[in-house]
């Protein structure tokens, strides 16, 4: 690739001729930008751009020249070019037609003020949220009434196709996890309890934590990663899509549509995954008992039986449609909140995520206090 | 550096496919140097994806396409990077960047490929965001903040962020309103005049066409069926050319090119 190059002569008078040649163009510019700079002279000489031997000229290139002419009688000097092609000629008159500055960033606001700034924008945005899940939390349960008065206009396709999405297809997922959580607190516990001779209470920690918390807890946070957020993509792309306005047109109410089927799927299908989960958790629990600390399957069924009461068991279930409930609506109502462009999905979609989760444990950490209220 | 021998690109016994479905078949082209060439034909005829294909976003099943004489399915990685800084792309809606301003959007390719000082690299981007027709504070909006003409305004300036010999250009007047497109065309026109630029470019709107267009290729029946002028597109006998230029929108067209003309 040619080089452009740039030479300083004295002329006669006292002017500076600065012949310039080969290529000017947009590669060769960070070279010649510190080679004008530093021939130019800075002390009002008159200064003569000499253009006959440049081979190529684009608007990279005549830009240096016309900024130097135009810095050169700024200061006071005469500068001119000479020796210019027709098409140069029309370069440059290209380049200085469109000299105007532009803004390159938004200004910045000092940081402490910026800062001030998000956390007010933070704390308004939560509330607005609040609000928001609030009046659709209302509006679902008016559509849901609507539906048990009148159970014809329930959509029964898109609810069994949501119940195998969200509910049959998460059994591989669910089942592992809780297997091997179950695992991990057998195991744990046994090191543990062992010291104390204690080793057969581990069949009650593991009955009791996987029953009550452990088993719900971890379905519930897999699913609202899972479900939870493919909700919000899936109405957020509808609403990229104008899919949803188009439906609003056509009479049909995006409520009853789209987000009672995902909501009443999930809340039929989580109590089972959960009992899934419950399920696979002892299992774990027993082949760690049965591997490590020689307590048969049979004396782990039988301690088991001891060690939790049904309501062990049922606190666990109950729980399940209230976060069933919570993570579709939440998922729901991000995707609805979704504004036309693709960034937005993905934002929401997060959003749906970690506001589900944030939800599911604060609602547990309630339960947790209404239970021991009530001694169960 | 128009009328030059060689053409700038040049495409032979393309063809593209995916699946079983076959886009084109032995589709030959040539571009010349400084002209502005208009891809037409029915929807579905693969002008965006040979635009696509040359600009090597799709791999070719078979052929040779040769930009600026390099075949490019056997260059160097450094050798493509070279011919790539010679050219620019607008895609449809612009494809801006939407994390970045305007401005810095155009910086892009010059951060990317160039060494330069950032205040060199500012003037830069606001000479072209001025050569776009954009105003000083449209640099620093987000794409977000543009209207779409304004938009496709900002991409073409990215495009010729490196001062590029060759542009491709994907519908640009689509989703404008009719005073906007021609805005948008004669722009394309000025540039093209004023930078000596080759223009490569898929389009669909007729006046586009007519007011601007050197030559236009007609993709029909997997190949470049027909390539001429507006005059030899309205001479041409074939069914379908004949639909799309002697058709009710086309003689709108003709009948306000003539008006102005006359």
């Amino acid at each position: 690739m040619a080089d452009g190059w740039l030479n300083a002569a004295a002329e006669a008078g006292g002017a500076v001729l600065l012949q310039a040649g080969g290529h000017w163009d947009a590669r060769n510019v960070t070279r010649l930008d510190q080679l004008l700079r530093g021939l130019a002279p800075s002390n009002g000489a008159a200064v003569i751009l000499d253009l006959t031997q440049v081979e190529r000229l684009d608007t990279a290139g005549a830009w240096l020249l016309y900024r130097t002419r135009r810095e050169v009688r700024a200061r006071g000097g005469r500068a001119d070019y000479t020796g210019l092609t027709p098409a140069h000629e029309a370069m440059l008159e290209q380049v200085e037609a469109n000299d105007q500055p532009a803004e390159i960033e938004p200004p910045r606001e000092p940081a402490l003020l910026a800062m001030l700034g998000r956390v007010g924008d933070g704390t308004v945005d939560v509330m607005i949220e609040a609000r928001q899940q609030v009046a659709f939390l209302g509006l679902l349960l008016v559509t849901l009434a609507g539906t048990l008065r009148h159970p014809g206009r329930l959509r029964l396709v898109p609810l069994v196709y949501h119940m195998e999405k969200v509910g049959f297809n998460a059994l591989p997922i669910v089942g592992l996890i809780s297997f091997l959580i179950g695992v991990v607190l057998a195991y744990q516990g046994a090191t543990q309890l062992q010291r104390f001779g204690a080793e057969i209470f581990v069949v009650n920690l593991v009955g009791v934590s996987v029953l009550r918390e452990i088993a719900i807890l971890l379905t519930a946070i897999v699913v609202a990663g899972r479900s939870g957020s493919a909700f919000t993509a899936e109405i957020g792309s509808m609403v990229v899509n104008e899919e949803v306005d188009a439906m609003r047109t056509l009479g049909l109410d995006p409520m009853e549509v789209l987000v009672l089927p995902r909501v009443l799927a999930l809340v039929i299908t989580l109590p089972l995954l959960a009992f899934f989960a419950d399920m696979m958790g002892l299992f774990g629990g027993m082949l760690m008992c049965w591997g490590t600390l020689d307590i048969s399957p049979g004396l782990f069924l039988e301690r088991l039986q001891g060690a939790v009461s049904l309501w062990s068991f049922w606190v666990g279930i109950i729980k399940a449609p209230f976060f069933a409930f919570l993570i579709a609506m939440v998922g729901c109502l991000e995707g609805l909140r979704v504004t036309r462009s693709a960034e937005s999905v993905g934002q929401q979609t997060t959003r749906s995520v970690v506001t589900g989760i944030f939800l599911v444990i604060v609602v547990d950490a309630m339960f947790s206090v209404f239970f021991a209220a009530v001694g169960v | 550096m128009a009328g030059q021998a060689e053409p700038i690109i040049r495409v032979r016994g393309l063809r593209t496919q995916f699946g079983d479905q076959i886009v084109h078949q032995d589709l030959d082209l040539d571009v010349r140097q400084g002209e502005i060439l208009g891809i037409v034909g029915g929807s579905g005829t693969g002008k965006s994806v040979l635009l696509r294909t040359i600009i090597g976003l799709n791999r070719p099943t078979a052929g040779r396409i040769e930009v600026f004489g390099q075949d490019l399915a056997n260059v160097t990685a450094a050798e493509r990077l070279a011919v790539e800084q010679r050219w620019g792309v607008l895609f449809q809606d612009g494809a801006l960047f939407s994390s970045l301003t305007v401005a810095q959007n155009i910086e892009v390719p010059m951060k990317e490929h160039l060494d330069m000082p950032v205040r060199l690299r500012d003037e830069i981007a606001a000479l072209k965001i001025a050569m776009v027709g954009l105003p000083p504070e449209a640099g620093s909006k987000y794409p977000s903040e543009l209207s779409g003409g304004m938009r496709k305004r900002a991409g073409l300036a990215r495009s010729l962020a490196l001062d590029p010999d060759l542009i491709f250009l994907d519908e640009p007047t689509a989703g404008l309103d009719p005073v906007g497109a021609a805005n948008f065309d004669q722009l394309i026109k000025r540039l093209q005049g004023n930078l000596g630029l080759t223009v490569f470019m898929v389009t669909h709107d007729l006046d586009s066409l007519n007011a601007i267009c050197d030559r236009i290729a007609v993709l029909a029946e997997k190949r470049v069926m027909v390539i001429g002028s507006m005059a030899d597109m309205l001479r041409h006998e074939h069914p379908w050319l004949r639909e799309y230029f002697h058709g009710p929108r086309a003689r709108a067209a003709r009948l306000q090119q003539d008006e102005v003309g006359g």
